[in-house]
C-alpha cells in the first residue's frame, strides 16, 4: 500500500503533467504552441522554481493547478515572479482559484520587489463561475487594480503567446512591455465572433487583434517575435536593462566597442537639412555592439525608441528618424516617445535624445486627431523625467520639436550639438515665407523673386547659425562628430549619480491623455 | 491589386513612376513636399503600377490613395 508521502507525490506528479493528454496534444499539434511548463523551463534558470498553488483544485483531475502556474524563479540569476496560463487546462480559463493565484503572485512580487512576468495564453473568465471570480474584492478586477499600483514600482513584462480576451486583455496592456508572438498571440475586447453578432462586422482574428496588427497598427504591442523561443529570449534580454524595482539602479555590463566605427559618422549625416538619412546609422556609431533592444519598432517609425548600452551602461534612446515621414512628430510618435520616456524614468535608465526634427505635423487632419493633446503628453514626459539625460542636436531642431526632444528649456543635464545642427523656430524656407509673404508676392519678376528669397534665407541661416547659439551659451557645447560617443560616455559618468529628486509636493500631475 | 495610400499630408513634388512600371520594395514612388522638406515615399511591395492618381502640385492628405499597384 502506498504511504501518505507516496500518495502526495503521485498527486503532485499528475498535476505537473498539466491538462489531459488530449488537450496537450491539441496545444502542441493544432496550435503549435509550447506547453505552459515547457515555457517556464526555457525561461527560468534550472532548479530555480518555487511554486505556490500547485494544489489548487487538486481534487478535480482535469483542472491541474486550476489552469495557471504561479512561481518564483530566476532569470539569469535574478529573482522574478511568474504567472503562466496553462492552455491545456480548460484553455487557460480563469476560475475562482485561478484568479486568487494570480492575485497572490502579484502580491508576492510587490512584497519582494521583483519583476512580475505574465505568460498570457487564456480564453478568459469561466462564465459559469462568474459570481465567485468576477465582481468581488479579491476577484478578477483586483488583478488589474494591482497592476496599476505596481506600475513603475517593479517591472511588469508580458509574453502574449495565445489569446487574451475581453477584460483579460488588460493584463498585457497594463504591462510595461508586451512581446507578441506571431500567429499565436491575440488580444481584443470583443472576439471576431462577438463582433459579428453584436455589430455585424466580419473580420479575422489576426485583423481584430493579432500580434502583427498590435505591433504595427494599434501600437499596443511593443515587440514582435517570430516564435515562442525567440519571445522568451527577448524577455530575458529586455530584463537585462532593468533593475528589479524602482529604487535600484539598472545593471551594468562589460563595455564593448561601438556597433560600427564612428570615424565616418560625418558621411552619414547630410548637411542639407531637407535630405533624409537613416538615424540608425548614427545610433550604431554610438552604442555598444549587440546592445540594441528596440521598442515599438514596427509602429510610428518616424521616431525610434530603444534600450542600448554605452560603455556597458544602459540608456534609453529616443531618436527622430528623418528617413520616415521626414522625422516629423505625429500623434502616434508623440505617444510612443511619451510611453518610452516614462518607462525609462520609472526605472532609473538614463535618456539619450538624438534630434533631427522638423517639428510636429500640421494640417487639419492631425489637429482633428488632437496633435496638441498628444504633443503635450510627450512634452510632459520629457519635463517629468529626472534621470540623467543628454540631448544631442544631430541636425535640425525646429519649433516645439526642440522642446519635445529635451532641448535646453527642458532641463537636460547637457544639450550638445554637432556642427550640422540648426536650431530655430522653423526652417529657413518656411521662416522667409512667413515673414516676407506679402513682399514676395509683390515681386513680379520670378528671377528677382527667387533672388530675394535666397538672400533672405541666407540671412536667416546666419541668424540661427549653430556657432552663434554656442557663443550665446544656448547650447552647452559643440562636439566634433567623431568624438560624440566618447563625449557621451564621459558626460553620463558624471550625471549618473544625481539623485532622482521628487520635484514638487503634490499627488500627481494632470497629464493629457 | 494594392492601393498605396499617402502616409502624410503635403504637395506632390515629383512622381517617380508611371503606369506599366515594375516596382520593388524600397523603390521611390513619389516625392512629397511637406513641412518644407522633400520626403520620398517608397513601395512596400513588388508590383506593376496600374494607375497614378496624382499630379505634380496636387495636395494630398494622409490616407489618400495616390498609386494603384497590381
Amino acid at each position: 500500500m502506498a504511504t501518505k508521502g507516496e500518495e502526495l507525490r503521485a498527486v503532485r506528479e499528475r498535476i505537473l503533467q498539466m491538462g489531459p493528454e488530449r488537450h496537450k496534444k491539441r496545444v502542441k499539434e493544432e496550435y503549435g504552441k509550447l506547453l505552459c511548463r515547457e515555457r517556464l523551463e526555457i525561461l527560468l534558470d534550472p532548479g530555480s522554481i518555487v511554486e505556490d498553488g500547485l494544489m489548487a483544485n487538486c481534487l478535480e483531475e482535469e483542472l491541474a493547478a486550476d489552469g495557471v502556474v504561479t512561481v518564483l524563479g530566476k532569470v539569469n540569476g535574478r529573482d522574478v515572479a511568474v504567472m503562466a496560463n496553462d492552455f491545456s487546462v480548460k484553455a487557460g480559463s480563469w476560475g475562482p482559484r485561478t484568479v486568487e493565484k494570480i492575485i497572490r503572485i502579484q502580491e508576492t512580487a510587490m512584497r519582494l520587489r521583483i519583476p512580475m512576468i505574465y505568460l498570457v495564453d487564456s480564453a478568459g473568465l469561466r462564465i459559469t463561475d462568474q459570481i465567485d471570480c468576477f465582481p468581488g474584492r479579491r476577484h478578477a478586477g483586483r488583478i488589474f487594480h494591482l497592476q496599476a499600483l505596481m506600475s513603475g514600482m517593479i517591472p511588469q513584462v508580458c509574453i502574449l503567446s495565445g489569446p487574451s480576451a475581453a477584460g483579460g486583455a488588460y493584463i498585457p496592456t497594463f504591462c510595461d512591455v508586451i512581446i507578441c508572438v506571431d500567429k499565436l498571440g491575440a488580444m481584443y475586447l470583443g472576439s471576431p465572433r462577438m463582433a459579428e453578432v453584436t455589430i455585424g462586422e466580419k473580420v479575422t482574428l489576426e485583423e481584430m487583434g493579432g500580434s502583427r496588427m498590435h505591433c504595427s497598427v494599434s501600437g499596443v504591442g511593443d515587440v514582435f517575435a517570430e516564435n515562442e523561443e525567440q519571445a522568451l529570449q527577448m524577455l530575458k534580454d529586455y530584463l537585462s536593462y532593468f533593475p528589479s524595482h524602482c529604487f535600484e539602479k539598472p545593471p551594468v555590463y562589460e563595455p564593448a566597442e561601438s556597433e560600427k566605427p564612428i570615424d565616418d559618422i560625418e558621411k552619414v549625416i547630410p548637411e542639407n537639412q531637407n535630405m533624409p538619412f537613416d538615424m540608425y546609422e548614427v545610433i550604431w556609431r554610438i552604442i555598444d555592439r549587440g546592445s540594441w533592444f528596440e521598442m515599438k519598432k514596427l509602429w510610428a517609425q518616424e521616431i525610434i525608441t530603444g534600450f542600448a548600452r554605452i560603455n556597458g551602461k544602459p540608456v534609453g534612446v529616443i531618436a527622430n528618424q528623418p528617413k520616415v515621414k521626414g522625422g516629423v512628430l505625429f500623434v502616434d510618435s508623440a505617444d510612443k516617445a511619451c510611453r518610452f520616456i516614462r518607462l525609462c524614468d520609472a526605472f532609473n535608465i538614463p535618456l539619450l535624445y538624438l534630434m533631427d526634427v522638423p517639428g510636429f505635423m500640421i494640417g487639419s487632419k492631425v489637429e482633428k486627431e488632437g496633435i496638441l493633446r498628444h504633443g503635450c503628453k510627450m512634452l510632459y514626459a520629457v519635463s517629468e523625467a529626472t534621470v540623467p539625460k543628454i540631448s544631442v542636436v544631430v541636425r535640425k531642431a525646429y519649433g516645439a520639436g526642440l522642446y519635445a526632444m529635451c532641448g535646453p528649456s527642458h532641463e537636460p543635464d547637457a544639450c550638445i550639438a554637432l556642427p550640422t545642427a540648426m536650431v530655430a523656430v522653423m526652417g529657413p524656407e518656411a521662416a522667409v515665407n512667413a515673414v516676407y509673404y506679402n513682399h514676395i508676392q509683390e515681386i513680379k519678376d520670378p528671377k528677382e523673386r527667387m533672388k530675394f528669397v535666397m538672400e533672405k534665407q541666407k540671412e536667416y541661416r546666419e541668424q540661427v547659425d549653430i556657432y552663434k547659439l554656442a557663443a550665446n551659451l544656448i547650447i552647452d557645447d559643440m562636439v566634433v562628430p567623431t568624438q560624440l560617443r566618447s563625449e557621451l560616455i564621459r558626460r553620463f559618468a558624471y550625471y549618473e549619480n544625481k539623485p532622482g529628486e521628487l520635484r514638487y509636493p503634490k499627488k500627481h500631475g494632470v497629464m493629457q491623455v | 491589386m494594392a492601393e498605396v495610400a499617402c502616409p502624410m499630408a503635403g504637395v506632390v513634388a515629383e512622381v517617380k513612376v508611371q503606369p506599366g512600371d515594375t516596382v520593388e520594395p524600397g523603390q521611390d514612388l513619389l516625392i512629397l513636399e511637406s513641412m518644407k522638406m522633400m520626403i520620398p515615399f517608397q513601395s512596400e511591395t513588388n508590383g506593376v503600377v496600374r494607375e497614378v492618381k496624382v499630379n505634380v502640385g496636387d495636395f494630398v492628405n494622409e490616407g489618400d490613395v495616390v498609386i494603384v499597384l497590381e
